[in-house]
C-alpha cells in the first residue's frame, strides 16, 4: 500500500479493531460523522439534536462510559425523600432506537486530534469529522488535604450522582438525634452554584421530619457568599430555626484538612466533627478534555462564544461543565442550551444547514422545604469576549406560599421536560 | 337536592380520581349497589363540602381564569382550549375540530362524559384526574367555587357554538398585532423553540409547566406579548421573551402551530 497516509492508516486500524466487537463504527462510509463523548446533560442533548435534525444525512455516535445516567438534578430531592432513586435514572435506549444514534458503552481514553479519532479504553478507534466533548467535571480530590477517592467512600462528595448519592443517602438516614452533619462546600467555579445549599436544606428537612431538632448542620464554606443566599437563609430561618450554621472564610479562617477516620474537619478556627461529613472539593473539566489539550490553566476549556467551538481545535466543540461559558453557570440547563448551539454549528459545517445566531439560557430551581421552591435564571448572548448575560431574574424573599408552591411544581415540569429533551420521549 | 344533604364530616381529602371509575362501573350493578356507589361518589366529590348552591353570577367572576382559553355562549369557538357549548353530556375529547391530548381522547373513548360530577373532579386537579391533559390549569381547590363555576357553565353552555367552530383567527387592534401580520419562518421557529422545550414538553404533556404545542397562531403570539409587556407576570417567561422581536415571536408561533399533541 504505497500511499497510505497516517490518517487512512488510523482509519483502517480502527475499522479492523472495531469490526470484531462493534462492526458499525466505520459503517457509514461517505456520510459525515459526528461523534459525542459523554452522554450527560450536554452530550445527550447534542447527540439527539444532531440525529433528529440531520436525519439520514449524518452518522451520529455517542460514547458514554456508563450504561445508565443518574441526574445530579433532583438527587438532592432524592436525599430529602421527595423522589425515589429509580426516578432520577435514565437509559440510552430511545436515543438508539428512535433517533438511530450509535450508542457505544465505553470509556474514551484519548482523542487523536491529528487523525480525528477517539481512542476507546480497549484501543479501538472511532473516527469523526466533528467531535463534541461533554465529559462534565472531575473532582480534584487533593484540593482538600486529607481527602482522596478512597476517603469519598466514607465522606462522600456526591457531586457526581450515582453510587456516591446512595452512600450519602444511607449515611443521612442513619443519623440519630443530636448527631452532627458537616458539609465542606466547594470553591468557585463548580457545577450547580445553589446545589450545596439546596442539599443542606434537604438534610435539615429529613432531620426535622424525624423530630431530630437536637442535630445540627455545619456548613464550612471557602466562599464569602453563595448563590440565592438571602433566599436560602430566609428559608432556613423559617423552616429549620437553629439547625443550620453557615460559616464563611472570615469566620473559620480556612479549611486545613479532613480526617476520614475520625470524621473531623480542621479549620483555622476550630475542629468540627460530624457523624456525616459531605466534602465537596474543587472541580475541573473531565479528564479526556485536558488529556486532549483542550483546557487551559483554569482546568476548563475555552470556546468560541458564537458556536461553542473549541479555541484549541476547530473540529471540536466543548459544551457543559467542561467549558468556560462566560457568565453562564455550570448547570444541566446550561449544558442543554449550549448543546443546541453546537449541534446547529456542526450541521452548518458538515451539511450546510442554516445557522441562526446563538442564544443561550438557564434557570435553576431549588427546593428549601416541602412546596417551598425558588429559582434563578438568565438569558445570554455571545460577545467577542465571552457568553454574556443579557437579562436575569431571581425569586424574591417574602414571596407567598402559593407562588413558592407553583415554583416547586414548575421544577417538576422542568425535570420532565429536560430529561425528555436529553434522552428522548 | 344534592346540596341540601347534611354534610358528613370527612377527615381526609376527597379522593376524586375514583369517581370516574365508579361511574363507569355503576351501570353494571344492582339498584342497591348503585345507590351505595353513588353515595361514595358524592362524598368523594366537592358537592358535599359546599354549603350554598352554585351561583352563576359568582361563577362568571371565577370563570375569568378560564376565559383566555375557553369560549362559551353564543358563537363560541375553539381557542387554546375547546369551546364549552354543549359541554354537559358531551363525551370527553370529542369535538372534531379541536386537537386534544391523547390522554383526553383516551378518557373519552373509555367512557368519560362531562357532567357536574366529572367536571367538579376535573376542575379540582386537572392533572390528577386526567394525567397527561394539555390543560395547564392548576386546579380550583375550593369546592364552593367549583360549584359556582359549574352553575355558570350550565347556564351558558346551552347556547349554540359558531357554525365554524374552528380556531378563531380574527386580528383586531390588539397586543402583538404586528407579529400576527407576519408570515412566521417555521425553520427559524424550530431553532428558537429549542430554548422552550427544555421546560415545555414537546409531547404536549403539562406537569407544572403549561403545554404549548398545537396552539392557534394568534393565541400563541398574544401570550408571548403579554409576558414581554408584563401584562402576564412570570419571571421565567418575562425573561425569556424580553429579547424576542416580532420576527422571533411570529416564527415561534408558526412552528408550534405545526405540532400535534401526542
Ligand atoms: C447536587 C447537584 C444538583 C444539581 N442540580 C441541578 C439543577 O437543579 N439544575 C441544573 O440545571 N443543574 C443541576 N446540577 C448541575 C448539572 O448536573 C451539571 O451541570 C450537568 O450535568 C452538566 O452536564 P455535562 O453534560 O457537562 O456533564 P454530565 O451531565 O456530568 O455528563 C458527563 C457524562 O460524560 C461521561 N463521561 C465523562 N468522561 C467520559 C469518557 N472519557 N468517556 C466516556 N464517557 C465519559 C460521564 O459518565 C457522564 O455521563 C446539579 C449538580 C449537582 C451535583
Amino acid at each position: 500500500m504505497p500511499n497510505l497516509t497516517r490518517r487512512s492508516f488510523g482509519l483502517l486500524a480502527g475499522a479492523s479493531a472495531a469490526s470484531l466487537a462493534m462492526p458499525h463504527y466505520a459503517r457509514a462510509q461517505g456520510k459525515p460523522r459526528a461523534v459525542v463523548i459523554g452522554g450527560g446533560s450536554g452530550g445527550g442533548t447534542a447527540a439527539r439534536y444532531l440525529a433528529k435534525d440531520a436525519g439520514e444525512d449524518l452518522d451520529v455516535t455517542l460514547i458514554e462510559a456508563n450504561a445508565r445516567y443518574t441526574t445530579c438534578y433532583f438527587s438532592n430531592l432524592y436525599l430529602g425523600g421527595f423522589r425515589d432513586f429509580e426516578s432520577i435514572n435514565h437509559g440510552y435506549e430511545r436515543l438508539a432506537s428512535n433517533y438511530g444514534i450509535t450508542v457505544v458503552n465505553a470509556f474514551a481514553d484519548m482523542i487523536d486530534r491529528e487523525a480525528q479519532e477517539v481512542v476507546l479504553a480497549d484501543g479501538s478507534r472511532v473516527p469523526y469529522d466533528r467531535l463534541v466533548v461533554a465529559p462534565g467535571i472531575d473532582i480534584i480530590y487533593d484540593s482538600v488535604p486529607g481527602y482522596s477517592e478512597e476517603a469519598a467512600q466514607i465522606m462522600p462528595h456526591s457531586w457526581k450522582a450515582g453510587p456516591q448519592t446512595q452512600i450519602l443517602k444511607s449515611k443521612l438516614d442513619a443519623i440519630e438525634d443530636g448527631q452532627q452533619i458537616v458539609m465542606v462546600a466547594p470553591p468557585n467555579p463548580y457545577r450547580c452554584p445553589p446545589g450545596p445549599y439546596e442539599r443542606v436544606s434537604m438534610f435539615a428537612h429529613v432531620l426535622k421530619n424525624k423530630g431530630y431538632t437536637n442535630s445540627k448542620i455545619i456548613v464550612l464554606d471557602p466562599k464569602p457568599s453563595f448563590s440565592k443566599q438571602a433566599l436560602f437563609q430566609e428559608g432556613w430561618e423559617k423552616h429549620y430555626p437553629g439547625m443550620i450554621e453557615w460559616y464563611g472564610p472570615d469566620v473559620h479562617g480556612g479549611i486545613v484538612s479532613v480526617d476520614p477516620a475520625t470524621g473531623a474537619v480542621e479549620t483555622d478556627l476550630d475542629t468540627f466533627t460530624g457523624s456525616l461529613v459531605n466534602v465537596i472539593p474543587a472541580q475541573k473539566a473531565g479528564m479526556i478534555a485536558t488529556k486532549a489539550g483542550l483546557s487551559n490553566d483554569s482546568g476548563f476549556c475555552p470556546i468560541d462564544p458564537y458556536s461553542m467551538r473549541s479555541k484549541m481545535d476547530d473540529k471540536i466543540f466543548v459544551i457543559g461543565d467542561a467549558c468556560i461559558a462566560g457568565d453562564m453557570p455550570k448547570s444541566g440547563f446550561s449544558a442543554n442550551s449550549q448543546a443546541k448551539v453546537a449541534a446547529m454549528a456542526i450541521r452548518g459545517d458538515l451539511l450546510d444547514a442554516r445557522v441562526f445566531p446563538a442564544k443561550y439560557s438557564n434557570t435553576c430551581w431549588s427546593l428549601i422545604d416541602t412546596n417551598d421552591g425558588v429559582k434563578v435564571g438568565a438569558q445570554y448572548a455571545p460577545t467577542d469576549e465571552k457568553i454574556a448575560s443579557t437579562s436575569s431574574f431571581v425569586s424574591q424573599t417574602g414571596e407567598d406560599a402559593a407562588l413558592r408552591q407553583a415554583t416547586y411544581e414548575e421544577s417538576i415540569g422542568w425535570y420532565n421536560g429536560i430529561t425528555a429533551d436529553i434522552f428522548g420521549s | 337536592m344534592l346540596r341540601s344533604m347534611p354534610a358528613p364530616s370527612l377527615a381526609g381529602k376527597p379522593v376524586n380520581s375514583s369517581i370516574f371509575t365508579l361511574q363507569t362501573w355503576a351501570h353494571r350493578l344492582s339498584a342497591a349497589g348503585r345507590r351505595l356507589l353513588f353515595g361514595a361518589a358524592l362524598m368523594a366529590s366537592g358537592q358535599i363540602h359546599a354549603t350554598e348552591p352554585g351561583d352563576p353570577a359568582k361563577g362568571e367572576d371565577l370563570y375569568r381564569a378560564c376565559k383566555s382559553c375557553h369560549q362559551i355562549g353564543d358563537n363560541a369557538r375553539n381557542g387554546v382550549g375547546p369551546h364549552l357549548d354543549g359541554l354537559f353530556g358531551r363525551q370527553a375529547g370529542s369535538l372534531e375540530e379541536f386537537r386534544y391530548s391523547g390522554a383526553m381522547q383516551q378518557k373519552g373513548q373509555d367512557g368519560l362524559v362531562w357532567n357536574e360530577f366529572t367536571i367538579d373532579a376535573y376542575l379540582e386537579k386537572p392533572n390528577a384526574y386526567i394525567p397527561g391533559t394539555r390543560m395547564s390549569y392548576r386546579g380550583m381547590r375550593d369546592p364552593q367555587d367549583r360549584l359556582h363555576v359549574i352553575a355558570y357553565l350550565k347556564a351558558l353552555s346551552a347556547a349554540p357554538p359558531a357554525a365554524d367552530a374552528a380556531a378563531n383567527t380574527d386580528i383586531g387592534a390588539e397586543i402583538g398585532a404586528a407579529a400576527m401580520q407576519l408570515e412566521g419562518d417555521v425553520e427559524y421557529g424550530e431553532y428558537l423553540s429549542t430554548e422552550c422545550v427544555t421546560c415545555h414538553q414537546m409531547s404536549g404533556r403539562a406537569d407544572g409547566i403549561p403545554s404549548i404545542v398545537g396552539w392557534p397562531n394568534n393565541a400563541f403570539i398574544r401570550a408571548l406579548f403579554e409576558y414581554k409587556t408584563n401584562v402576564r407576570s412570570h419571571q421565567v417567561m418575562q425573561n425569556m421573551t424580553v429579547n424576542l422581536g416580532n420576527e422571533e415571536i411570529a416564527a415561534l408561533a408558526a412552528y408550534f402551530a405545526t405540532l400535534e399533541p401526542q
